[in-house]
Protein backbone atom coordinates (compact mmCIF):
# COMPACT_ATOMS: atom_id res chain seq x y z
CA UNK A 1 0.00 0.00 0.00
CA UNK A 2 3.11 2.25 1.01
CA UNK A 3 4.42 2.16 -2.96
CA UNK A 4 0.86 3.01 -4.21
CA UNK A 5 0.09 5.64 -2.19
CA UNK A 6 3.54 7.11 -2.69
CA UNK A 7 2.80 6.78 -6.73
CA UNK A 8 0.12 8.30 -6.01
CA UNK A 9 1.07 11.17 -4.37
CA UNK A 10 3.62 11.73 -6.68
CA UNK A 11 1.23 12.05 -9.17
CA UNK A 12 -0.56 15.29 -7.21
CA UNK A 13 2.21 16.69 -6.30
CA UNK A 14 3.20 17.27 -10.15
CA UNK A 15 -0.17 18.63 -10.75
CA UNK A 16 -0.42 20.34 -7.46
CA UNK A 17 2.71 22.52 -5.96
CA UNK A 18 0.53 22.89 -3.22
CA UNK A 19 0.85 19.39 -1.86
CA UNK A 20 3.38 19.13 0.64
CA UNK A 21 4.97 15.76 2.50
CA UNK A 22 6.34 16.06 5.95
CA UNK A 23 8.37 13.17 7.17
CA UNK A 24 9.24 12.14 10.74
CA UNK A 25 12.70 11.02 9.47
CA UNK A 26 10.98 7.81 8.24
CA UNK A 27 10.69 6.50 4.89
CA UNK A 28 13.84 5.30 3.76
CA UNK A 29 14.34 4.79 -0.35
CA UNK A 30 10.39 5.15 -0.45
CA UNK A 31 10.78 8.98 -0.35
CA UNK A 32 13.67 9.75 -1.99
CA UNK A 33 12.47 10.12 -5.28
CA UNK A 34 9.66 12.08 -4.48
CA UNK A 35 12.34 14.49 -2.45
CA UNK A 36 14.61 14.58 -5.61
CA UNK A 37 11.20 15.31 -7.73
CA UNK A 38 9.92 18.39 -5.23
CA UNK A 39 12.08 19.75 -3.03
CA UNK A 40 9.73 22.42 -2.48
CA UNK A 41 7.35 20.13 -1.47
CA UNK A 42 8.96 17.65 0.65
CA UNK A 43 10.76 18.42 4.13
CA UNK A 44 12.42 15.99 6.58
CA UNK A 45 11.41 17.31 9.92
CA UNK A 46 13.78 14.42 11.85
CA UNK A 47 12.47 12.77 14.73
CA UNK A 48 9.98 15.60 16.05
CA UNK A 49 6.59 13.98 15.50
CA UNK A 50 5.13 17.56 17.35
CA UNK A 51 6.56 19.82 15.45
CA UNK A 52 6.19 18.50 12.31
CA UNK A 53 2.70 18.38 12.92
CA UNK A 54 2.50 22.14 13.96
CA UNK A 55 4.36 22.81 10.77
CA UNK A 56 1.75 20.73 8.67
CA UNK A 57 -1.57 23.45 10.18
CA UNK A 58 0.67 26.54 9.85
CA UNK A 59 1.43 25.24 6.51
CA UNK A 60 -2.32 23.86 5.98
CA UNK A 61 -3.40 27.33 7.35
CA UNK A 62 -1.27 29.14 4.13
CA UNK A 63 -3.14 27.13 1.56
CA UNK A 64 -1.22 23.85 1.30
CA UNK A 65 -2.41 20.66 1.42
CA UNK A 66 -0.44 18.30 3.80
CA UNK A 67 0.38 14.93 4.45
CA UNK A 68 2.83 13.94 7.15
CA UNK A 69 4.15 10.60 7.13
CA UNK A 70 5.54 8.45 9.75
CA UNK A 71 5.48 4.74 11.16
CA UNK A 72 2.29 2.98 12.81
CA UNK A 73 1.83 5.10 16.06
CA UNK A 74 4.67 7.88 16.06
CA UNK A 75 2.86 10.16 13.21
CA UNK A 76 -0.34 10.17 15.72
CA UNK A 77 -0.06 9.23 19.07
CA UNK A 78 3.19 11.57 20.34
CA UNK A 79 1.53 14.35 18.79
CA UNK A 80 -2.55 13.26 18.99
CA UNK A 81 -2.96 16.57 20.56
CA UNK A 82 -1.46 18.60 18.01
CA UNK A 83 -4.04 16.69 15.37
CA UNK A 84 -6.54 17.89 17.88
CA UNK A 85 -6.02 21.17 18.80
CA UNK A 86 -3.71 22.77 15.52
CA UNK A 87 -5.26 20.60 12.87
CA UNK A 88 -8.55 19.15 13.57
CA UNK A 89 -9.98 22.39 15.00
CA UNK A 90 -8.70 24.58 12.67
CA UNK A 91 -10.20 22.44 9.66
CA UNK A 92 -6.44 22.15 8.23
CA UNK A 93 -5.96 20.19 5.40
CA UNK A 94 -3.12 18.31 7.13
CA UNK A 95 -3.17 14.18 6.04
CA UNK A 96 -2.17 12.31 8.86
CA UNK A 97 -0.61 9.26 7.16
CA UNK A 98 0.20 5.76 8.93
CA UNK A 99 2.41 3.37 7.86
CA UNK A 100 2.08 0.26 8.81
CA UNK A 101 -1.09 -0.88 10.38
CA UNK A 102 -1.40 -3.04 13.03
CA UNK A 103 1.13 -6.45 12.94
CA UNK A 104 2.86 -4.95 10.02
CA UNK A 105 5.44 -4.30 11.75
CA UNK A 106 4.78 -7.51 13.64
CA UNK A 107 8.32 -8.37 14.74
CA UNK A 108 9.70 -5.12 16.29
CA UNK A 109 7.14 -5.23 19.39
CA UNK A 110 4.62 -2.78 20.99
CA UNK A 111 6.36 -0.08 20.03
CA UNK A 112 5.48 -0.81 16.29
CA UNK A 113 2.48 -2.22 16.89
CA UNK A 114 -0.29 0.42 15.44
CA UNK A 115 -3.61 -1.40 17.20
CA UNK A 116 -5.68 1.45 18.84
CA UNK A 117 -5.15 3.83 15.83
CA UNK A 118 -8.74 3.56 14.72
CA UNK A 119 -10.40 3.83 17.95
CA UNK A 120 -8.58 6.92 18.77
CA UNK A 121 -8.92 8.61 15.64
CA UNK A 122 -12.56 8.45 14.79
CA UNK A 123 -13.46 10.00 18.25
CA UNK A 124 -11.83 13.38 17.34
CA UNK A 125 -14.39 15.89 15.88
CA UNK A 126 -14.35 16.48 12.19
CA UNK A 127 -11.68 13.62 11.74
CA UNK A 128 -11.89 11.39 8.91
CA UNK A 129 -10.59 8.10 8.98
CA UNK A 130 -9.50 5.88 6.83
CA UNK A 131 -7.91 2.61 6.83
CA UNK A 132 -7.76 0.76 3.12
CA UNK A 133 -7.97 -3.20 2.85
CA UNK A 134 -6.33 -3.24 -1.04
CA UNK A 135 -3.68 -1.24 -2.81
CA UNK A 136 -6.36 0.36 -4.85
CA UNK A 137 -8.50 1.75 -2.60
CA UNK A 138 -4.99 2.89 -0.84
CA UNK A 139 -4.17 5.07 -3.95
CA UNK A 140 -7.73 6.18 -4.43
CA UNK A 141 -7.66 7.33 -1.21
CA UNK A 142 -4.67 8.82 -0.81
CA UNK A 143 -6.07 11.54 -3.53
CA UNK A 144 -9.91 11.78 -2.51
CA UNK A 145 -8.37 13.11 0.92
CA UNK A 146 -6.32 15.72 -0.55
CA UNK A 147 -9.67 17.64 -1.66
CA UNK A 148 -11.73 16.84 1.41
CA UNK A 149 -11.72 19.95 3.40
CA UNK A 150 -10.64 19.22 7.39
CA UNK A 151 -8.16 16.60 8.66
CA UNK A 152 -8.03 13.46 7.67
CA UNK A 153 -6.29 9.43 8.92
CA UNK A 154 -4.91 7.60 6.45
CA UNK A 155 -3.97 4.19 8.13
CA UNK A 156 -1.66 1.74 5.21
CA UNK A 157 -1.48 -1.33 5.78
CA UNK A 158 2.07 -3.68 4.81
CA UNK A 159 -0.55 -6.24 3.92
CA UNK A 160 -3.50 -5.78 1.15
CA UNK A 161 -5.96 -7.78 -0.77
CA UNK A 162 -4.55 -6.66 -4.12
CA UNK A 163 -6.67 -5.08 -6.26
CA UNK A 164 -10.33 -6.13 -5.68
CA UNK A 165 -11.66 -2.81 -8.27
CA UNK A 166 -14.18 -3.54 -10.56
CA UNK A 167 -13.62 -2.06 -14.07
CA UNK A 168 -15.25 1.33 -14.09
CA UNK A 169 -15.59 1.28 -10.11
CA UNK A 170 -15.45 4.41 -8.38
CA UNK A 171 -13.69 4.71 -4.73
CA UNK A 172 -16.14 6.91 -2.58
CA UNK A 173 -15.09 7.96 1.09
CA UNK A 174 -17.82 6.62 3.27
CA UNK A 175 -18.95 4.48 1.46
CA UNK A 176 -18.49 1.11 1.68
CA UNK A 177 -17.46 -1.65 -1.12
CA UNK A 178 -19.41 -4.87 -1.41
CA UNK A 179 -16.52 -7.14 -2.53
CA UNK A 180 -18.93 -10.96 -2.29
CA UNK A 181 -22.50 -10.35 -2.24
CA UNK A 182 -23.98 -13.11 -0.40
CA UNK A 183 -27.36 -13.81 2.04
CA UNK A 184 -26.42 -16.08 5.23
CA UNK A 185 -23.91 -13.67 6.87
CA UNK A 186 -21.90 -10.37 6.23
CA UNK A 187 -17.70 -10.22 7.22
CA UNK A 188 -17.53 -6.61 7.32
CA UNK A 189 -13.39 -6.05 7.20
CA UNK A 190 -11.16 -3.20 7.52
CA UNK A 191 -7.44 -2.93 6.29
CA UNK A 192 -4.86 -5.20 4.95
CA UNK A 193 -6.80 -8.14 6.89
CA UNK A 194 -9.37 -8.07 3.89
CA UNK A 195 -7.16 -10.80 2.32
CA UNK A 196 -7.55 -13.31 5.35
CA UNK A 197 -11.46 -11.87 4.86
CA UNK A 198 -11.56 -12.79 1.07
CA UNK A 199 -10.11 -16.05 1.62
CA UNK A 200 -12.28 -16.99 4.55
CA UNK A 201 -15.42 -16.16 2.33
CA UNK A 202 -14.35 -18.16 -0.72
CA UNK A 203 -13.62 -21.32 2.19
CA UNK A 204 -17.47 -20.86 3.60
CA UNK A 205 -18.45 -20.60 0.10
CA UNK A 206 -17.11 -24.21 -0.45
CA UNK A 207 -19.32 -25.26 2.68
CA UNK A 208 -22.50 -23.59 1.49
CA UNK A 209 -22.27 -20.72 3.70
CA UNK A 210 -22.81 -17.18 1.01
CA UNK A 211 -21.39 -14.45 2.68
CA UNK A 212 -21.30 -10.82 1.96
CA UNK A 213 -18.10 -8.72 2.25
CA UNK A 214 -17.83 -5.34 3.09
CA UNK A 215 -14.27 -3.39 2.47
CA UNK A 216 -15.04 -0.40 5.45
CA UNK A 217 -12.17 1.64 4.28
CA UNK A 218 -13.96 4.43 6.42
CA UNK A 219 -13.90 3.79 9.75
CA UNK A 220 -15.42 8.01 10.04
CA UNK A 221 -17.76 8.70 8.72
CA UNK A 222 -19.15 5.02 8.86
CA UNK A 223 -21.40 3.98 5.86
CA UNK A 224 -24.51 3.59 7.99
CA UNK A 225 -26.92 2.38 4.85
CA UNK A 226 -24.56 -0.76 3.88
CA UNK A 227 -24.45 -1.72 7.23
CA UNK A 228 -28.26 -1.70 7.88
CA UNK A 229 -28.92 -3.44 4.42
CA UNK A 230 -26.24 -6.03 5.61
CA UNK A 231 -27.84 -6.85 9.14
CA UNK A 232 -31.31 -6.88 7.15
CA UNK A 233 -30.48 -8.81 4.52
CA UNK A 234 -28.17 -11.57 5.88
CA UNK A 235 -29.31 -11.51 9.49
CA UNK A 236 -25.59 -11.29 11.01
CA UNK A 237 -22.56 -9.48 10.73
CA UNK A 238 -18.96 -10.16 12.01
CA UNK A 239 -16.57 -7.24 12.32
CA UNK A 240 -12.40 -8.01 11.45
CA UNK A 241 -10.11 -5.81 12.40
CA UNK A 242 -6.26 -6.31 12.99
CA UNK A 243 -7.12 -3.86 15.98
CA UNK A 244 -8.41 -3.21 19.12
CA UNK A 245 -12.65 -4.41 19.45
CA UNK A 246 -12.94 -1.48 22.05
CA UNK A 247 -13.90 1.36 19.82
CA UNK A 248 -12.36 0.69 16.81
CA UNK A 249 -14.29 -1.16 13.31
CA UNK A 250 -16.80 -3.64 15.84
CA UNK A 251 -17.64 -0.79 18.77
CA UNK A 252 -18.83 1.44 15.72
CA UNK A 253 -20.57 -1.05 14.17
CA UNK A 254 -22.67 -1.96 16.79
CA UNK A 255 -22.99 1.63 17.94
CA UNK A 256 -24.42 2.71 14.88
CA UNK A 257 -26.26 -0.45 14.21
CA UNK A 258 -28.32 0.04 17.74
CA UNK A 259 -28.78 3.26 17.41
CA UNK A 260 -30.70 3.36 14.19
CA UNK A 261 -32.59 0.10 15.04
CA UNK A 262 -30.90 -2.30 12.79
CA UNK A 263 -29.00 -4.61 15.50
CA UNK A 264 -28.90 -8.49 13.11
CA UNK A 265 -29.72 -11.36 15.18
CA UNK A 266 -26.02 -12.24 15.46
CA UNK A 267 -23.32 -10.04 15.73
CA UNK A 268 -19.26 -10.79 16.74
CA UNK A 269 -16.25 -8.56 16.97
CA UNK A 270 -12.86 -10.48 15.65
CA UNK A 271 -10.28 -7.99 16.97
CA UNK A 272 -7.66 -8.02 20.13
CA UNK A 273 -9.43 -7.72 23.26
CA UNK A 274 -7.21 -5.32 25.29
CA UNK A 275 -4.23 -7.45 25.30
CA UNK A 276 -0.60 -5.98 24.27
CA UNK A 277 1.82 -8.61 22.10
CA UNK A 278 5.29 -9.16 24.14
CA UNK A 279 5.52 -11.65 21.86
CA UNK A 280 6.57 -11.12 18.38
CA UNK A 281 6.13 -12.22 14.86
CA UNK A 282 5.48 -11.94 11.03
CA UNK A 283 2.22 -10.31 10.58
CA UNK A 284 0.72 -13.73 9.53
CA UNK A 285 2.01 -15.38 12.53
CA UNK A 286 0.24 -12.76 15.05
CA UNK A 287 -2.97 -13.02 13.12
CA UNK A 288 -2.92 -16.75 13.94
CA UNK A 289 -2.12 -16.21 17.60
CA UNK A 290 -4.79 -13.58 17.96
CA UNK A 291 -7.16 -15.63 15.92
CA UNK A 292 -7.62 -13.25 13.07
CA UNK A 293 -6.78 -15.53 10.34
CA UNK A 294 -8.40 -17.11 7.62
CA UNK A 295 -9.23 -20.24 9.86
CA UNK A 296 -10.46 -18.53 12.22
CA UNK A 297 -12.60 -16.06 10.69
CA UNK A 298 -14.10 -18.90 9.29
CA UNK A 299 -14.86 -20.95 12.39
CA UNK A 300 -15.90 -17.83 13.98
CA UNK A 301 -18.69 -17.75 10.74
CA UNK A 302 -19.46 -21.15 11.99
CA UNK A 303 -20.03 -20.75 15.50
CA UNK A 304 -21.68 -17.55 15.12
CA UNK A 305 -24.35 -19.22 12.25
CA UNK A 306 -24.58 -22.17 14.34
CA UNK A 307 -25.94 -19.78 17.85
CA UNK A 308 -28.68 -18.37 15.15
CA UNK A 309 -32.34 -19.47 14.31
CA UNK A 310 -32.47 -22.84 12.89
CA UNK A 311 -34.74 -22.04 10.21
CA UNK A 312 -32.67 -19.34 8.69
CA UNK A 313 -29.47 -21.52 8.79
CA UNK A 314 -32.09 -23.84 6.72
CA UNK A 315 -32.62 -21.16 4.28
CA UNK B 1 -3.25 55.10 18.98
CA UNK B 2 -0.06 55.81 21.03
CA UNK B 3 1.26 52.46 22.28
CA UNK B 4 0.92 53.70 25.88
CA UNK B 5 -1.94 54.08 25.95
CA UNK B 6 -3.12 51.21 23.91
CA UNK B 7 -1.60 49.59 26.26
CA UNK B 8 -3.90 50.85 28.91
CA UNK B 9 -6.47 49.98 28.00
CA UNK B 10 -5.27 46.48 27.17
CA UNK B 11 -4.87 46.54 30.98
CA UNK B 12 -8.08 47.88 31.74
CA UNK B 13 -9.85 46.03 29.92
CA UNK B 14 -8.07 42.76 30.98
CA UNK B 15 -8.83 43.48 34.52
CA UNK B 16 -12.73 43.78 33.59
CA UNK B 17 -12.23 40.59 31.81
CA UNK B 18 -10.91 38.61 34.05
CA UNK B 19 -13.39 40.06 37.18
CA UNK B 20 -16.59 39.70 35.44
CA UNK B 21 -15.53 36.16 34.27
CA UNK B 22 -14.45 35.57 37.53
CA UNK B 23 -11.25 33.75 35.22
CA UNK B 24 -7.98 33.77 36.45
CA UNK B 25 -4.16 34.91 34.70
CA UNK B 26 -4.51 38.81 35.18
CA UNK B 27 -0.80 38.71 36.04
CA UNK B 28 0.09 36.87 32.79
CA UNK B 29 -2.00 39.19 30.54
CA UNK B 30 -0.39 42.40 32.19
CA UNK B 31 3.01 41.30 32.05
CA UNK B 32 2.13 41.03 28.04
CA UNK B 33 0.39 44.44 27.53
CA UNK B 34 3.33 46.58 26.26
CA UNK B 35 4.47 44.07 23.91
CA UNK B 36 1.07 44.01 22.32
CA UNK B 37 0.82 47.24 22.90
CA UNK B 38 3.85 47.88 20.64
CA UNK B 39 2.87 44.86 18.30
CA UNK B 40 -0.51 46.05 17.61
CA UNK B 41 0.00 49.79 17.70
CA UNK B 42 3.67 49.89 15.65
CA UNK B 43 4.67 46.83 14.60
CA UNK B 44 2.16 44.90 12.75
CA UNK B 45 0.39 45.30 9.61
CA UNK B 46 -2.91 43.83 9.80
CA UNK B 47 -6.00 45.70 8.55
CA UNK B 48 -9.02 45.14 10.25
CA UNK B 49 -10.84 45.94 6.68
CA UNK B 50 -9.46 42.87 5.64
CA UNK B 51 -8.50 40.53 8.62
CA UNK B 52 -8.02 37.71 6.20
CA UNK B 53 -5.50 39.69 3.54
CA UNK B 54 -3.03 37.26 1.92
CA UNK B 55 -0.15 39.68 2.99
CA UNK B 56 -0.92 40.84 6.64
CA UNK B 57 1.74 40.00 9.49
CA UNK B 58 0.60 36.72 11.12
CA UNK B 59 0.03 36.83 14.85
CA UNK B 60 -0.21 33.75 17.25
CA UNK B 61 -0.06 33.85 20.85
CA UNK B 62 1.60 30.70 22.16
CA UNK B 63 0.78 31.58 25.48
CA UNK B 64 -3.51 31.24 25.62
CA UNK B 65 -4.08 31.68 28.67
CA UNK B 66 -3.23 35.18 28.32
CA UNK B 67 -5.94 35.45 25.55
CA UNK B 68 -8.06 38.45 27.07
CA UNK B 69 -5.28 40.24 26.21
CA UNK B 70 -5.44 39.96 22.75
CA UNK B 71 -8.82 40.02 22.50
CA UNK B 72 -8.34 43.54 23.98
CA UNK B 73 -5.65 44.58 21.84
CA UNK B 74 -8.08 43.38 19.00
CA UNK B 75 -10.96 44.99 20.25
CA UNK B 76 -8.87 48.47 20.31
CA UNK B 77 -7.53 48.10 16.86
CA UNK B 78 -10.85 48.02 15.32
CA UNK B 79 -11.26 43.82 14.56
CA UNK B 80 -14.46 43.69 16.29
CA UNK B 81 -16.52 46.22 18.88
CA UNK B 82 -15.30 46.70 22.33
CA UNK B 83 -18.91 45.94 23.75
CA UNK B 84 -17.51 42.69 22.72
CA UNK B 85 -15.17 41.67 25.43
CA UNK B 86 -18.01 41.97 27.94
CA UNK B 87 -18.67 38.54 26.75
CA UNK B 88 -15.38 37.03 27.50
CA UNK B 89 -15.68 34.00 29.72
CA UNK B 90 -19.39 34.07 29.95
CA UNK B 91 -22.20 31.59 29.10
CA UNK B 92 -22.48 31.22 24.88
CA UNK B 93 -19.18 33.34 23.86
CA UNK B 94 -16.91 32.51 21.45
CA UNK B 95 -14.09 34.69 23.52
CA UNK B 96 -12.81 31.56 25.35
CA UNK B 97 -10.45 32.27 28.32
CA UNK B 98 -7.70 30.44 26.41
CA UNK B 99 -7.83 32.12 23.01
CA UNK B 100 -10.08 30.72 20.15
CA UNK B 101 -9.70 32.02 16.69
CA UNK B 102 -13.40 30.81 15.92
CA UNK B 103 -16.03 33.82 15.43
CA UNK B 104 -13.58 36.18 16.48
CA UNK B 105 -11.60 38.21 13.28
CA UNK B 106 -8.16 39.18 13.74
CA UNK B 107 -7.13 35.61 15.56
CA UNK B 108 -5.00 33.42 13.56
CA UNK B 109 -4.94 30.74 15.44
CA UNK B 110 -6.81 28.96 19.16
CA UNK B 111 -3.94 27.77 21.52
CA UNK B 112 -4.40 27.13 25.09
CA UNK B 113 -1.96 23.57 25.59
CA UNK B 114 1.51 25.06 25.82
CA UNK B 115 4.09 24.22 23.42
CA UNK B 116 2.05 24.59 20.00
CA UNK B 117 2.05 28.30 18.87
CA UNK B 118 5.94 28.18 17.74
CA UNK B 119 5.37 25.38 15.70
CA UNK B 120 2.37 26.75 13.54
CA UNK B 121 4.26 29.82 12.97
CA UNK B 122 7.11 28.39 11.82
CA UNK B 123 4.89 26.78 9.87
CA UNK B 124 3.37 29.79 8.39
CA UNK B 125 6.61 31.45 8.27
CA UNK B 126 8.19 28.50 6.32
CA UNK B 127 5.67 28.41 3.60
CA UNK B 128 5.82 32.34 3.50
CA UNK B 129 9.77 31.83 2.82
CA UNK B 130 8.71 29.18 0.45
CA UNK B 131 6.45 31.98 -1.58
CA UNK B 132 8.99 34.68 -1.17
CA UNK B 133 6.21 37.01 0.54
CA UNK B 134 6.77 39.41 2.26
CA UNK B 135 4.52 39.45 5.58
CA UNK B 136 6.48 38.08 8.73
CA UNK B 137 4.89 36.00 11.45
CA UNK B 138 4.95 37.00 15.30
CA UNK B 139 4.67 34.46 18.18
CA UNK B 140 4.71 35.16 22.00
CA UNK B 141 5.03 32.24 24.05
CA UNK B 142 5.75 32.43 28.20
CA UNK B 143 8.57 31.51 30.23
CA UNK B 144 7.17 28.80 31.48
CA UNK B 145 5.85 27.20 28.60
CA UNK B 146 9.64 26.58 27.46
CA UNK B 147 9.41 23.52 29.66
CA UNK B 148 7.73 21.98 26.87
CA UNK B 149 10.01 19.93 24.44
CA UNK B 150 8.10 20.46 21.84
CA UNK B 151 9.04 24.35 21.82
CA UNK B 152 12.75 22.88 21.53
CA UNK B 153 11.73 20.65 17.78
CA UNK B 154 10.34 23.63 16.77
CA UNK B 155 13.62 26.20 17.69
CA UNK B 156 15.89 23.29 15.75
CA UNK B 157 12.94 23.14 12.76
CA UNK B 158 13.02 27.19 12.52
CA UNK B 159 17.36 27.68 12.80
CA UNK B 160 17.62 24.59 10.48
CA UNK B 161 15.48 26.46 7.31
CA UNK B 162 16.87 29.80 8.41
CA UNK B 163 13.49 31.55 8.97
CA UNK B 164 14.24 35.22 9.40
CA UNK B 165 10.61 36.18 8.81
CA UNK B 166 9.84 34.27 12.07
CA UNK B 167 9.69 36.56 15.29
CA UNK B 168 9.38 34.83 19.02
CA UNK B 169 8.71 36.79 21.91
CA UNK B 170 9.65 35.19 24.82
CA UNK B 171 7.58 36.72 27.60
CA UNK B 172 10.28 35.89 30.66
CA UNK B 173 8.63 37.25 33.85
CA UNK B 174 10.27 34.38 35.67
CA UNK B 175 7.18 33.41 36.92
CA UNK B 176 5.24 30.48 36.40
CA UNK B 177 1.53 28.55 37.59
CA UNK B 178 3.04 27.60 41.15
CA UNK B 179 6.53 29.25 41.21
CA UNK B 180 9.26 31.13 40.01
CA UNK B 181 10.67 29.43 36.63
CA UNK B 182 14.30 29.47 37.97
CA UNK B 183 12.42 27.16 41.01
CA UNK B 184 10.53 24.99 38.73
CA UNK B 185 12.41 24.05 35.81
CA UNK B 186 15.78 26.58 35.14
CA UNK B 187 15.68 27.93 31.50
CA UNK B 188 19.20 29.95 32.55
CA UNK B 189 21.56 30.82 30.43
CA UNK B 190 18.52 31.04 28.58
CA UNK B 191 19.52 33.42 25.78
CA UNK B 192 22.98 31.32 25.16
CA UNK B 193 20.73 28.41 24.74
CA UNK B 194 18.80 30.34 21.61
CA UNK B 195 21.62 31.67 20.58
CA UNK B 196 23.73 28.20 20.38
CA UNK B 197 20.69 26.65 18.38
CA UNK B 198 20.74 29.56 15.71
CA UNK B 199 19.05 32.31 16.52
CA UNK B 200 19.18 35.70 16.66
CA UNK B 201 19.07 37.03 20.24
CA UNK B 202 17.93 40.25 21.03
CA UNK B 203 17.31 41.05 24.97
CA UNK B 204 14.94 43.91 25.97
CA UNK B 205 12.64 45.60 29.10
CA UNK B 206 9.60 44.37 27.79
CA UNK B 207 7.96 47.18 29.31
CA UNK B 208 10.07 50.05 27.14
CA UNK B 209 8.03 50.56 24.28
CA UNK B 210 11.40 52.16 22.84
CA UNK B 211 13.40 49.50 23.42
CA UNK B 212 10.59 47.01 22.17
CA UNK B 213 10.38 48.81 18.73
CA UNK B 214 13.84 49.01 18.06
CA UNK B 215 14.10 45.60 18.67
CA UNK B 216 11.51 44.67 16.06
CA UNK B 217 13.40 47.15 13.63
CA UNK B 218 16.52 45.84 14.23
CA UNK B 219 15.77 42.29 12.91
CA UNK B 220 16.37 42.65 9.64
CA UNK B 221 19.97 42.55 10.30
CA UNK B 222 19.96 38.77 10.96
CA UNK B 223 18.99 38.13 7.57
CA UNK B 224 19.93 34.39 7.47
CA UNK B 225 18.21 33.45 10.77
CA UNK B 226 14.73 33.58 13.03
CA UNK B 227 14.75 36.49 15.94
CA UNK B 228 13.90 35.94 18.78
CA UNK B 229 13.23 38.88 21.60
CA UNK B 230 13.60 38.38 25.45
CA UNK B 231 11.47 40.67 26.64
CA UNK B 232 12.18 40.98 30.06
CA UNK B 233 8.22 41.25 32.05
CA UNK B 234 6.90 41.77 35.24
CA UNK B 235 4.14 39.36 36.12
CA UNK B 236 1.15 41.65 37.09
CA UNK B 237 2.78 44.93 36.15
CA UNK B 238 0.87 48.45 36.71
CA UNK B 239 -1.05 46.90 39.53
CA UNK B 240 1.68 47.31 42.59
CA UNK B 241 0.26 43.97 44.36
CA UNK B 242 0.13 41.91 41.67
CA UNK B 243 3.68 42.84 40.58
CA UNK B 244 6.23 39.54 40.92
CA UNK B 245 3.16 37.58 42.80
CA UNK B 246 2.62 34.12 41.86
CA UNK B 247 -0.67 34.64 43.77
CA UNK B 248 -2.08 36.65 40.58
CA UNK B 249 -1.55 34.09 37.96
CA UNK B 250 -4.55 31.99 39.06
CA UNK B 251 -6.69 34.81 41.70
CA UNK B 252 -9.11 36.78 40.10
CA UNK B 253 -9.88 40.00 40.82
CA UNK B 254 -12.97 40.93 42.95
CA UNK B 255 -14.34 43.66 45.30
CA UNK B 256 -11.87 45.80 46.95
CA UNK B 257 -8.92 43.89 44.84
CA UNK B 258 -10.90 44.94 41.74
CA UNK B 259 -11.25 48.27 42.74
CA UNK B 260 -7.99 49.11 43.87
CA UNK B 261 -6.11 47.54 40.65
CA UNK B 262 -8.74 49.41 38.41
CA UNK B 263 -7.21 53.10 40.39
CA UNK B 264 -3.81 52.22 39.56
CA UNK B 265 -4.23 51.15 36.22
CA UNK B 266 -6.55 54.32 35.64
CA UNK B 267 -3.74 56.78 37.33
CA UNK B 268 -1.29 55.60 35.22
CA UNK B 269 -2.58 57.29 32.48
Amino acid sequence: MRDHFIARLTELAAADPRIVLITGDLGFGVLTEFARRFPKQFINAGVAEQNMTGIATGMALEGRIVYTYSIANFVFMRCLEQIRNDAAYHDANVNVVSIGGGFSYGALGISHHATEDLSIMRCLPGLTVVSPGDDWEAAEATETIAHRPGTCYLRLDKSSAGHTQRPGETFQLGRARVLREGHDLTLVGTGGILECVLVAADELANRGISCRVLSMHTIQPLDVDSLSQAARETGGLITIEEHTVHGGLGGAVAETLLEHGAAPQVFQRMGLRGEFSSVVGSQQYLRQKFELDADAIVATALRTLAGRAPQRLAG
Amino acid sequence: MESRELARRIRVHALHMTSRGRSSHIGSALSIADILAVLYGDVLRVDPERPDAADRDRFVLSKGHAGAAVYAALAESGFFPVEKLKTHYQDGSDLSGHISHKGVPGVEVSTGSLGHGLSIAAGMAYAGQLDDAPHSVYVLLSDGECDEGSNWEAILFAAHHGLNNLVAIVDYNKIQSLATVAETLALEPFADKWTSFGWNVREVDGHDHGQLRTAFEQRTLAPDRPTVIIAHTTKGRGVSFMENSVLWHYRTPQGAEFQEALQELERSA
